[in-house]
């Protein structure tokens, strides 16, 4: 097993690799100049020359290229060309409201999902099933910043629960961190609750056909300890399965959910990032979320092996 | 009182009882000011970039040597006077006693000089008197010299500018950085000092008061001149992109102060008695369509002269401002309405009947021949957005042979450089708007110039509207500038490096328990919560 983990580990390395020249090349070919932005309406072509020029703008793709990648084996990701700030600060500033944000979405959408899941399987074909698959329905198809706006204008302005926007760090306390993050959350994991809650509920129904379920049923087993300890566990391959690739999701989703409630994390910095074209901190957002992709994918390989004994590595 | 008010008030209540006596005379939250500006602050420095938002935040932290009234009248500010000795080309300026920069030093003629140098090899203004200075002497601590090469009536008033980059006062040692680098610290002397372990780049942005910052000891708050008293001992900006989120905030009273909410979102706080909707700058911003002079169709004075019978400036502010007619100005010509320059010479052609059929004439006459031609404009910002749709549906019935092309700024600010033709990535038009203070005069009204290549994007070439601009630096009078002001007017309209489209109010969404309020941009000092 450890073995098998640190060849993945290194593994990553050529991805990354990939990664690298891809982003790196689709940014040198996109349209915009962080120079002209920077020097503004007033400036002559000869002021945005010079800007580009001290930004290194003006050297050949390869020396671009080379530099950033040997900066990178040294752990720099460089400066952001705007704030001059270091894009490990800037990621650094930003990084907790994201995991956190992800963090506390991922615990909600799971721990009402797979219920919802369990139950609609449960109960196929009444009313609390097709309940299930209505909520299901409407969470795939009500965009994430539509939710958000509904959840704020109840739960903030109409209720004055909850704040509308913002972001407190852990540091400052349990309750105001929570409170910034609970609206964001359940917006953001609408769609995730929806999906998982779908797979929990068609695995858990081919589970609950198999005939160790009916011995277990023989046996005299109780309902809860059928559902949720004989045939949720043989369920759980396919569901960590999706809740993984959801992590996908929730990355692009975070982006969104960020903007509507003002939160300072990581996906507005790549919008912020993108429109102003600085290039620095793209780069290093965009490998940081590949780098998350990767390691959630090997997570989720390793969590196999403890639902389901019969796979090794 | 709602729920989290009153527990709020309950903790608070328990925690006061802990605090000094002095603490009662204005609760801690009284003396905070949260405020959601127009965008976000990425670059620190307002010499190395023209963002507005880093000029206002230049505002925040740093001091000039004059400031500028709502007159546009320039008023010594960090200069306690000044002496013009020589017949006009030798001017010394002495600077105020005990003014200190945040970091403890005493301001000196020594961080003025390389200032004021600075600033000149970036702000056109700037580099305009740089052509007349022949050396920015020290003479004492106190008293810098301009010696010229010949006398240069609006020394003060380019010291005083509040267009872009400003000639603010930093440090020596940071004033003396590249004009074209990053200066790498932010430390003026201003009434505000920046908070940088709290800087998170489009998210907050937090300035403390300087307790020792030593305000003029008379005069009345007039847009950067005057006395500038800092009432609040912390001000936070809080980026908010979302309109909806910023309004909501606004209502909530998570915030005191939404700078730039877009006209949807100002009909509906305009229903909270809380907040009031109002003008941050009494003069208004202005919007033009921009020829490229370079290239077919609008290289021909007769095809730029065509689409004038079909310009409606009412119709381009309305796709900005919603139809109230308080919030916009028509009739407008090359300078910002209300100002002293602006004029309605040479403005026949805009004003009257509209009409396209008389537009597709001319177009005609012009020897219009279905050329290819591209409008490009971006999608993300309201203003040049809203303008441009106005301007795509105006070349579509015009007929002409277009290619309308939307990105985002940033596509569009690259784009726009470009010198090609059409049909080698070119582009043809593009709108967009300038602040009331780029078009009150001259000096950074920078897509008035007709120097060709190294004008604006568009590159006209009018040689005769540079003369005139020329003379306008030597004017001796406010009735010369007025005069020059009506001739350069009537040879952009004939000439056309561009078509106004109007101006229209900047307005701001503000709770009405903030008071003081200096009216031109956003502005910290004098406001009070009362």
């Amino acid at each position: 097993m450890f073995a098998y983990v640190v060849r993945r580990i290194l593994a990553t390395i050529p991805v990354m690799a990939v990664v690298a020249l891809f982003v790196f090349s689709l940014l040198y070919v996109a349209p915009g100049d962080p120079a002209a932005v920077i020097a503004g309406d007033q400036a002559t072509p000869d002021d945005v020359e010079r800007i580009r020029q001290s930004l290194g703008l003006d050297r050949p793709y390869l020396v671009r290229f080379g530099a950033w990648v040997f900066d990178i084996m040294r752990g720099d990701l460089g400066v952001s060309i705007f704030t001059n700030l270091p894009v490990v600060t800037m990621i650094q500033q930003r990084i907790e409201p994201t995991l956190s944000l992800m963090v506390v979405t991922l615990i909600l959408a799971v721990s009402i999902a797979v219920p919802m899941g369990v139950v609609a399987a449960w109960k196929v074909g009444t009313w609390m099933d097709r309940a299930v698959m209505g909520f299901a329905v409407l969470g795939f198809s009500v965009p994430v910043f539509v939710v958000g706006y509904l959840l704020a204008y109840v739960f903030a302005l109409e209720l004055d629960w909850l704040p509308v926007q913002g972001y407190t760090p852990f540091s400052q306390g349990f309750v105001p961190w929570f409170e910034n993050l609970i609206l964001p959350a359940i917006a953001l994991g609408s769609v995730y609750i929806a999906l998982i809650a779908r797979i929990t509920r068609a695995t858990m129904l081919e589970v609950l056909q198999q005939d160790y379920i009916r011995t277990a049923r023989a046996k005299g087993a109780g309902q809860p300890s059928i559902l949720f300890l004989h045939a949720l566990k043989n369920a759980a391959v396919p569901i960590v399965t999706v809740i993984g690739i959801g992590i996908a999701l929730l990355i692009g989703g975070a982006v969104v959910t960020e903007s509507v409630f003002a939160i300072p994390g990581l996906g507005r910095l790549t919008v912020d990032a993108i429109l102003r074209r600085d290039y620095p901190v793209i780069q290093g957002v965009v490998l940081l979320f590949s780098f998350v992709y990767v390691l959630v994918n090997l997570v989720i390989d390793l969590l196999y092996t403890l639902f389901d004994p019969r796979i090794r590595y | 009182m709602n729920r989290r008010d009153l527990l709020r008030a309950s903790a608070a209540a328990g925690a006061a009882a802990a605090l000094p006596r002095a603490s009662f005379a204005q609760p801690a939250q009284n003396r905070v000011l949260k405020m959601v500006p127009q965008a976000n602050l990425t670059s620190l420095d307002p010499v190395w970039t023209t963002a507005n938002i880093t000029r206002n935040h230049g505002h925040m932290i740093y001091d000039s040597l004059y400031g500028m009234d709502a007159q546009f009248r320039p008023q010594p500010q960090m200069a306690e006077g000044h002496v013009v000795e020589d017949d006009g080309k030798s001017v010394t300026i002495t600077l105020r006693q005990g003014l200190k920069f945040h970091d403890g030093e005493p301001v000196r003629a020594q961080d003025a000089v390389p200032s004021v140098t600075r600033w000149m090899k970036r702000n056109p203004f700037g580099q305009k008197l740089d052509t007349v200075v022949d050396a920015i002497e020290v003479v004492d601590d106190r008293r810098l010299r301009f010696r010229l090469k010949r006398p240069f009536p609006l020394l003060f008033k380019a010291l005083a500018q509040v267009s872009n980059s400003p000639a603010f006062v930093m440090p020596e040692r940071l004033a003396k950085t590249d004009p074209f680098q990053q200066v790498r610290e932010a430390i003026g002397s201003g009434p505000f000092k920046f908070k940088a372990d709290e800087f998170n780049s489009g998210s907050r942005v937090v300035y403390e008061r300087f307790a020792d910052y030593v305000p003029l000891p008379s005069g009345t708050p007039s847009l950067t001149a005057g006395p500038k008293v800092a009432h609040f001992d912390r001000v936070e900006w809080h980026i908010i992109v979302d309109a909806a989120t910023a309004a909501a905030a606004l209502q909530t009273g998570e915030i005191d102060w939404y700078e730039q909410p877009p006209p949807e979102i100002q009909e509906l706080l305009r229903r909270n008695r809380g907040i009031s909707i109002e003008a941050i700058d009494p003069l208004p911003l202005t919007g033009i369509l921009r020829f490229n002079h370079l290239h077919a169709p609008f290289n021909d004075k007769k095809m730029r002269q065509a689409i004038l019978p079909a310009i409606s400036q009412e119709d381009f502010m309305q796709a900005i401002v919603g139809t109230d007619p308080a919030t916009y100005f028509t009739n407008v010509g090359l300078f910002t309405p209300g100002t002293p320059l602006a004029n309605d010479a040479g403005m026949g052609p805009l004003t009257g009947p509209r009409s396209i059929d008389r537009a597709k004439a001319m177009m005609r006459e012009a020897g219009y021949t279905n050329q290819p031609m591209r409008l490009i404009g971006p999608t993300d910002i309201l203003a040049p957005s809203a303008l441009t749709q106005v301007a795509a549906d105006l070349v579509r019935r015009l007929g002409f042979n277009a290619d309308i092309v939307l990105t985002d700024w940033g596509t569009v600010v690259q784009r726009r450089t470009s010198r090609e033709p059409v049909e080698r990535g070119g582009w043809s038009m593009l709108l967009t708007a300038f602040s009331s203070f780029d078009f009150a005069d001259p000096a950074a009204h920078f897509p008035m110039r007709g120097n060709g290549a190294q004008a604006w994007p568009g590159w006209p070439t009018v040689p005769r509207l540079e003369e005139l601009r020329d003379a306008w630096f030597d004017a001796p009078d406010l009735a010369t500038e007025q005069r020059l002001a009506r001739e350069m007017q009537t040879v952009a309209m004939d000439e056309l490096p561009y078509v106004p489209c109007g101006s229209y109010l900047s307005l701001t969404a503000i709770k009405r328990n903030l008071t003081g309020r200096v009216p031109g941009l956003a502005l910290f000092w004098n406001m009070r919560r009362t």
